[in-house]
This record gives structure tokens, C-alpha cells and sequence, in this order.
């Protein structure tokens, strides 16, 4: 399951992602690597982007770019 | 913790210092990076850009016991991986490697104790760029409402520097700030950090071998183009070389990080070092109840609320704009008008006075006075900025702007825009992608800038009447200037959205972007950003626009034949033989004021205006108003100044309406007929809602895309609109 899947309220462990770009690296320089905890706090109108929080600070990022972070342990 | 050496920069060049030290200020953003740098420096700063690139620089000068020091505040920014020649200035600032800023001699780094995590991945980053870093640890007050208290002591121990918390907002812990830069100052002290000791080395040796070869780069260049595969570090150091250095790259990443993509491996090795120091340092408790932002953000990020919320809150601004300016506006009206007249009284008729009054007054002071309102747009959108709103109202708007395929990051230049579209068009730079950035670049002229507001201001108040609705709430005259922001919107999407269909197709960016929490903007800070921006305004009025005021004026004076005084003297003469009283009084009076339009038409803007008159005519612009419009391609806020000169000189002198505005509601055809009808009147701001009248704008365009075509472009594509908007209007308008 991606980040994308994961219901407003939910919260999951980073697991992995689905590729290597400038994109990626740049998500994972912002903290959000493998074992990381993190939790949707809500969608924008028509449900794109996401707000999700990790770190002890809110970020924002689209459904498709959502869709390269893979999750475990969904809460 | 990491002990293992480093710090010295053999490859940095030390450009060799003056008297005065150089300090550089760097730090995520949305942290109170400014605030601090505005705290420590006050007024004693200014903008500039960076050479080369179009990064707006903030330098300022701050007073230490050991002297005074120039500052430099750096773009925010996550981590020193570049994906645009914006985030690459950075890390060359960091290493000397910028043309006009010397290599620093100390960096301050400003760190959010609330998401200290986050903030140490770049803070590593930074003090292994090998110069004397202080940390100042901002907002722990926000740490400890969160239950989170820091260790700074030990923090600092382990980063191998000091750390000093400060509350940038509050002006606390300022001074000691200051105390930690001068002893970083008079005793450098280089800490021994160094998370990824074996990319550093490989790094110097492949940078050792591409100058053995012949090329010119430095460590920290290949360090980068290594960490950041596919980078911008990667490109230019290809640009840099001779030969492909792409498979001597992949090797060295290859042998350093077999398992995963080196850039990956630098992020996870860095936030492994910062979770065992963060969890050494920091100590959270159980936070209980839920925070301001949270519940903020239930109503102002709600789909429904928030989208009210947003129209709600773009209506106020325009209001208050235009409501709250007036007396201000009255009263500098009121000044030019008492200087000119005791110019008038005092000084002799003549070339000189009329210089002075027509020219330097009249038009300087005609754009002068919409200073309040651009202060008060302003200061909204700095406060929208600074309370977080801006980011919400980013998030809220992506699928909008995805529509016309462009992201939520495009918003905030789009919005700086509204202010003036130079730099809106340069903060695009923080757009990753060229196609984006150039469809973003072509959208934002057509927001309503500063300089359109006095066009507007203008011809609204003095065509458009002034009812209100809905018990005074409602004003027709707001509304009208609110559908002038809503025709440059729909003018600049519409744009994006076809030049992305068409020119600029590819696909869509990434949405990358921190909301920070809500906080109450800094009244200082504020204020220094305000008054900035008015230097900025006060400066063009200064320099451009009177140079345009007083070619203008010269243009409508010269050549002032003697032949019409001489013609219009001996009708003077016949009229005081044929009539007496009030009837000569009156006579009098119309004879001057042919005799200011007979020198009108005579002079060289009146011949320049006759001449392209046929080009304007379907549109309903007589010559005046042609020369005006074309006197304003330099700057479009120009035009005030040009109706000022022109309307003055050919003065339909009248006591009672001293103002511009009276004055163009009087202007008439030959055959007696307005000028200035309602169909024209609207045309008119049509024209000037499209219309790319700004040298500047041409100017940064051109820097921005790095080609003279796009600016070619823009400019045609946006006239011939004007042109076509304007001459529908008025066709319209007059048939029905």
C-alpha cells in the first residue's frame, strides 16, 4: 500500500519507495524515510494534495507523488 | 561523535578579506530566518540580486562590539542538493564560489526548535562546509508549548559549535547572538563534524583527478554532483569537464553506496546521526489537547469554508485597498496642489516654472500619491505570507492550478505578482521545472500589479460612481477594481493554459511544500519590509519616472512657437476692443486655453500622437490619449504622470477642478462629443489589464528564460491582446 491509499486520520510507517529520482531524494531529505511515522491530517478540495505530518511538521505533497512512498503497520 | 578529520578547505579560495567581516545567514524556511536577520540589522539593509542568477539578496550591515559586519541572508532552503541554479546559490555562497560576495567568515544558522529533526539535516550540512558556524535555536518557546525541551548545551557539544536560543519575534537573546558572531569572528573555530567521511574523500580524490585532467572544479562541486544524481551539481559539473564524467560518477557512487542510490544513502546516514543525537538532546512529553493550528486549519484548509474563506479574504484586501487609502491619498493631493501653486505665485511664467509645475510636480506627484495603496496591498500580503496563510491558500489552490496545468508553487510567484510582476517573475525560480517556469513567467505580467493599481485608481474614481450597496458594505467602485483582478487572473491562466497545451507541453511538477503553523506576523519585521518596498516605489519615482516626466514634458513644451503667443495676442487685443465685463473675462478665458491647445498640437508629442491617432481610433483614443499610452510602453504607471502633463499644460483652467481626474471627465472631441465614454473608459482599462507596458518586466523576462524569444513573445502576444480586448469593448459598447 502507498501513502496515497492512506484514509485522512490514518497513520503508517514508510516502508520503502517505488523509485530513485531527484524527487525522492528530495522527500527524503525532508524526513521522510524508511521507518518513519507519519499521518494523513487531510486532503485538499477534490482530494489533492495531502497534508500529511511527520517530524513535528505539517507537508504537503500530490496523490501521485504520494504514490511512490510505500507504508507498513497502517494504525 | 564523528571525530574523524576534516574542516580544512584546501580547494576554497579565500578572496582576501577589507576591514569589514562577512557573516551569511542560512536556514529552512518559514523558521523566523528574516525576522532574526531584520532583529539584527534593522534598516541598515538593502536587496540586490546575485550575479549570474536572479536570487533576490538581502545584505545588511550589523553592529558587533568588535565592529560593524556585513550580513547576508540566503534563500531558505531544506538541504544544499540543487535542482535549479536558485538552490545551487546556497551552497556556492557557503564556498566562495559567488562573483560580488566574498567567501564568509562566519555562517549563522537559524534553527526551528519545534522541528529540530528536520532542521539538523541541513544544519550538518552546513558545518561541514568547514567555516565558524553559530546556531541560533529559534522559537523554543513554540518547542516547549509542544512539550518539547531541548538540551542546548549538550546540543552544541555534539554539533561542535555554539548553539544560542533566541526568540527572533520577541527580539530575545539578540545580543547574545551578536556575543557568539564576534567570538566566532576573532577566534575561528572549525568543528571536526563530519557524518559521511568516506564521500568526502572519494570526492576530493575524483576532483583531483578532474583537474589533473584539465578541467577547473572544485571539491564541494563534485561532492554534490556525486550526492545528487541527476541534479543541477550533476549538469553543471558535465558543463564543467571535457569529457563524460557520467560513468566515472556512477562508478564512485557505485563503489561508495553499493546497496542503494547514493543520494538516498546520504539521507538516511543523516538522519540516522540526527535521531541519535535528537534523541541524546531532546526530551518530548505527551502533548495533550490539540494545537491552535489544528484547529485553525479545520476551517481555514476545509474544502467548503476554506474556499469561502479564501474569496472572503482577497475581497477585504481589495476593499481596505482602496477604502482606507483615501484621506491619505487627499492629503498628498493636497500638498502638490499648494506646492505648485506657490511655485505659480512666486516664480516667473515661463519655461523654468512650467518645468518645475507641469513636469516635475504633476507628474512625479501623480504617481506619488498611490503610494498609500500599494502599502496597504502590501502589507496584506506580507501578513498573509508571515501568518502561514499563503502556504494554505498554495494548498488549496494546486488542483486549480493543475487545471491550467501549472501546481500550487506557482501560486505564491502568481500572487507576488499582484504587488509587481519583477519579482514574481524571479521567484518562479523556485519552480524546478523550465516549462512550468516559463508558463509561469508568461501568466504573471497579466496579474495586477502595483503600477496598474494608479491606472485603475484613476479612471475608476473618476468614471465608475460612487454607490455603495447593502448598507454601505458593498462599494460599486471596489467591485469594478475587483473584476480588474479577476480579468488579469482569468488573462494570466488562460495564458498558462495554452501556452502548456501548445509550446510547453511535458508533464506535470512536483508539490513539495512545507505548511508551517499559524503564527502572528512580527510588527517589525513587517514594517522594515514595508518600508523597503516604498524605497523601492519612491526610488522609480525618483529616477524613472521623473526622467519620463521631464522627456514628456519637454516633448509636450517644445517647440513653443512664438508665432501662436503673437497670433493669440493680437486676438486678445480684438476682444478687449469688442467686448467688456464679464463677457471679456469669459473671452479672455477660452482664448487661453485655445492658446494652451494650439501649443499642444503644435508640440512634438501632439505631432507623435496625431500621427499614430489612426491605429488608436477604433478604440475611441484621440491623440491625447494615444500619446499618453504610448508614452507609458516604458512603464505603464507612467501614463498618470503623461495625462498630468499633458492635461495640465493644455489646462482647462478652472479654479474648481484642480484635480486630473476632473480634468479628463472634461476632455472633449473637435465636434464637442466626450472623450472619455463609459465603452472607452473600459477599453481603456481592458488595454491596460493585458497590455505588457513595463521595461522591467521585458527585462526579467528575458534574464529569467535566458533567451530574447520569450520576452518577444510576450510582448506581442499581450499587446495584440490588449489591442483586440479593447477594441471589443468598445464595438460592444457602442452598438448596444
Amino acid at each position: 500500500m502507498t501513502l496515497a491509499e492512506l484514509k485522512t486520520g490514518q497513520k503508517a510507517v514508510v516502508s520503502g519507495f517505488k523509485e530513485y529520482s531527484p524527487l525522492t531524494q528530495r522527500i527524503m531529505q525532508l524526513g521522510v524515510l524508511e521507518d518513519t511515522v507519519l499521518e494523513v491530517l487531510r486532503r485538499a478540495p477534490a482530494g489533492d494534495p495531502i497534508e500529511i505530518r511527520l517530524l513535528g511538521y505539517a507537508l504537503s505533497l500530490r496523490q501521485s507523488e504520494a504514490s511512490l512512498i510505500e507504508l507498513r503497520d497502517i494504525r | 561523535m564523528n571525530i574523524a578529520a576534516s574542516g580544512d578547505r584546501p580547494q576554497a579560495q579565500k578572496h582576501g578579506h577589507g576591514p569589514t567581516p562577512v557573516i551569511a545567514v542560512i536556514g529552512n524556511p518559514n523558521i523566523g530566518k528574516s525576522t532574526l536577520f531584520n532583529q539584527l540589522t534593522g534598516l541598515r539593509q538593502k536587496i540586490a540580486n546575485f550575479p549570474g542568477v536572479t536570487v533576490e539578496k538581502h545584505v545588511g550591515t550589523v553592529t558587533l562590539t568588535s565592529g560593524d559586519a556585513n550580513i547576508v541572508d540566503l534563500p531558505g532552503t531544506y538541504s544544499l542538493s540543487a535542482n535549479s541554479p536558485d538552490e545551487m546559490i546556497v551552497a556556492d555562497v557557503l564556498y566562495g564560489q559567488v562573483e560580488d560576495t566574498e567567501i564568509p567568515d562566519m555562517v549563522l544558522v537559524v534553527v526551528d526548535a519545534s522541528t529540530l529533526r528536520r532542521n539538523l539535516f541541513l544544519v550538518s550540512q552546513v558545518i561541514e562546509a568547514g567555516l565558524p558556524t553559530v546556531v541560533a535555536l529559534n522559537m523554543v518557546d513554540v518547542a516547549e508549548a509542544n512539550g518539547i525541551n531541548i538540551d542546548v548545551e549538550r546540543l552544541g557539544a555534539e554539533l561542535g559549535v555554539r548553539v544560542i536560543p533566541v526568540n527572533a519575534a520577541r527580539g530575545q537573546g539578540i545580543d547574545a547572538v551578536k556575543g557568539a558572531m564576534v567570538d566566532a569572528l576573532q577566534q575561528p573555530h572549525l568543528s571536526s563534524l563530519n557524518v559521511l567521511p568516506d564521500v568526502r574523500k572519494a570526492s576530493a580524490e575524483l576532483a583531483r583527478e578532474l583537474r589533473d585532467a584539465g578541467n577547473h572544479v572544485e571539491d564541494y562541486e563534485v561532492e554534490r554532483a556525486l550526492v545528487d544524481a541527476g541534479g543541477y551539481a550533476e549538469q553543471r559539473l558535465q558543463r564543467a569537464c571535457t569529457t563524460d564524467i557520467i560513468p566515472q560518477l556512477e562508478a564512485v557512487r557505485e563503489r561508495l553506496s553499493p546497496d542503494r542510490p547514493l543520494g538516498a544513502s546520504e539521507a538516511h546516514r543523516r538522519y540516522a546521526w540526527i535521531n541519535a543525537l535528537a534523541d541524546e538532546v531532546e526530551t518530548s512529553a505527551v502533548k495533550t489537547g490539540v494545537s491552535l493550528t489544528e484547529r485553525l486549519d479545520a476551517v481555514v484548509s476545509h474544502p467548503l469554508a476554506g474556499s469561502v474563506l479564501f474569496v472572503l479574504v482577497m475581497a477585504i484586501v481589495f476593499q481596505s485597498v482602496f477604502a482606507w487609502a483615501t484621506p491619505l491619498m487627499d492629503s498628498i493631493d493636497a500638498v502638490a496642489g499648494a506646492l505648485s501653486d506657490r511655485l505659480n505665485a512666486s516664480l516667473p511664467e515661463g519655461a523654468l516654472t512650467s518645468l518645475l509645475v507641469d513636469g516635475v510636480i504633476a507628474g512625479v506627484g501623480s504617481v506619488v500619491i498611490f503610494l498609500p495603496q500599494i502599502l496597504i496591498l502590501f502589507a496584506f500580503i506580507i501578513v498573509l505570507e508571515d501568518s502561514g496563510y499563503m502556504a494554505r491558500a498554495a494548498f488549496m489552490m494546486d488542483r486549480v492550478m493543475r487545471a491550467c496545468g501549472l501546481s500550487g508553487t506557482s501560486f505564491v510567484p502568481m500572487l507576488s505578482s499582484f504587488a509587481c510582476a519583477v519579482p514574481g517573475i524571479m521567484a518562479t525560480r523556485i519552480i524546478p521545472n523550465r516549462r512550468d517556469r516559463i508558463a509561469t513567467i508568461l501568466a504573471a505580467p497579466f496579474m495586477t500589479c502595483s503600477a496598474r493599481l494608479p491606472v485603475y485608481a484613476l479612471l475608476i474614481s473618476a468614471f465608475v460612481p460612487q454607490q455603495t450597496y447593502l448598507a454601505g458594505i458593498i462599494n460599486l467602485q471596489g467591485m469594478v477594481l475587483f473584476g480588474l483582478y479577476l480579468l488579469g487572473i482569468v488573462g494570466g491562466v488562460t495564458t498558462a493554459w495554452l501556452f502548456k497545451r501548445t509550446a510547453l507541453r511535458g508533464p506535470t511538477p512536483s508539490f513539495l511544500m512545507e505548511l508551517p503553523p499559524y503564527r502572528l506576523p512580527n510588527l517589525k519585521s513587517l514594517l522594515i519590509r514595508l518600508w523597503e518596498r516604498a524605497r523601492i516605489f519612491l526610488v522609480r519615482a525618483g529616477t524613472v519616472i521623473f526622467s519620463v516626466a521631464v522627456i514628456i514634458w519637454a516633448l509636450v513644451y517644445f517647440p513653443h512657437p512664438q508665432s501662436i503667443q503673437d497670433e493669440f495676442d493680437m486676438k486678445r487685443e480684438i476682444a478687449a476692443l469688442k467686448y467688456d465685463g464679464e463677457v471679456l473675462a469669459q473671452r479672455l478665458n477660452d482664448l487661453d486655453n485655445q492658446q494652451a491647445a494650439a501649443y499642444l498640437e503644435q508640440s512634438y508629442l501632439g505631432r507623435i500622437g496625431k500621427t499614430i491617432e489612426p491605429i488608436f481610433r477604433p478604440l475611441g483614443w484621440d491623440w491625447k490619449v494615444s500619446s499618453a499610452v504610448v508614452a507609458s510602453f516604458p512603464a505603464r504607471e507612467v501614463v498618470i504622470a503623461v495625462m498630468g502633463t499633458i492635461y495640465a499644460v493644455g489646462g482647462e483652467v478652472d479654479e474648481e477642478s484642480a484635480g486630473l481626474r476632473k480634468r479628463i471627465t472634461a476632455a472633449t472631441w473637435p465636434d464637442g462629443s466626450k472623450v472619455f465614454t463609459l465603452p472607452m473608459v473600459i477599453g481603456l482599462l481592458v488595454f491596460y489589464a493585458f497590455c505588457l507596458q513595463c521595461v522591467a518586466t521585458v527585462a526579467a523576462i528575458g534574464r529569467e528564460t535566458d533567451s530574447w524569444r520569450w520576452p518577444v513573445i510576450a510582448w506581442v502576444y499581450m499587446t495584440a491582446l490588449g489591442y483586440a480586448g479593447a477594441f471589443l469593448v468598445v464595438q460592444l459598447g457602442s452598438a448596444g
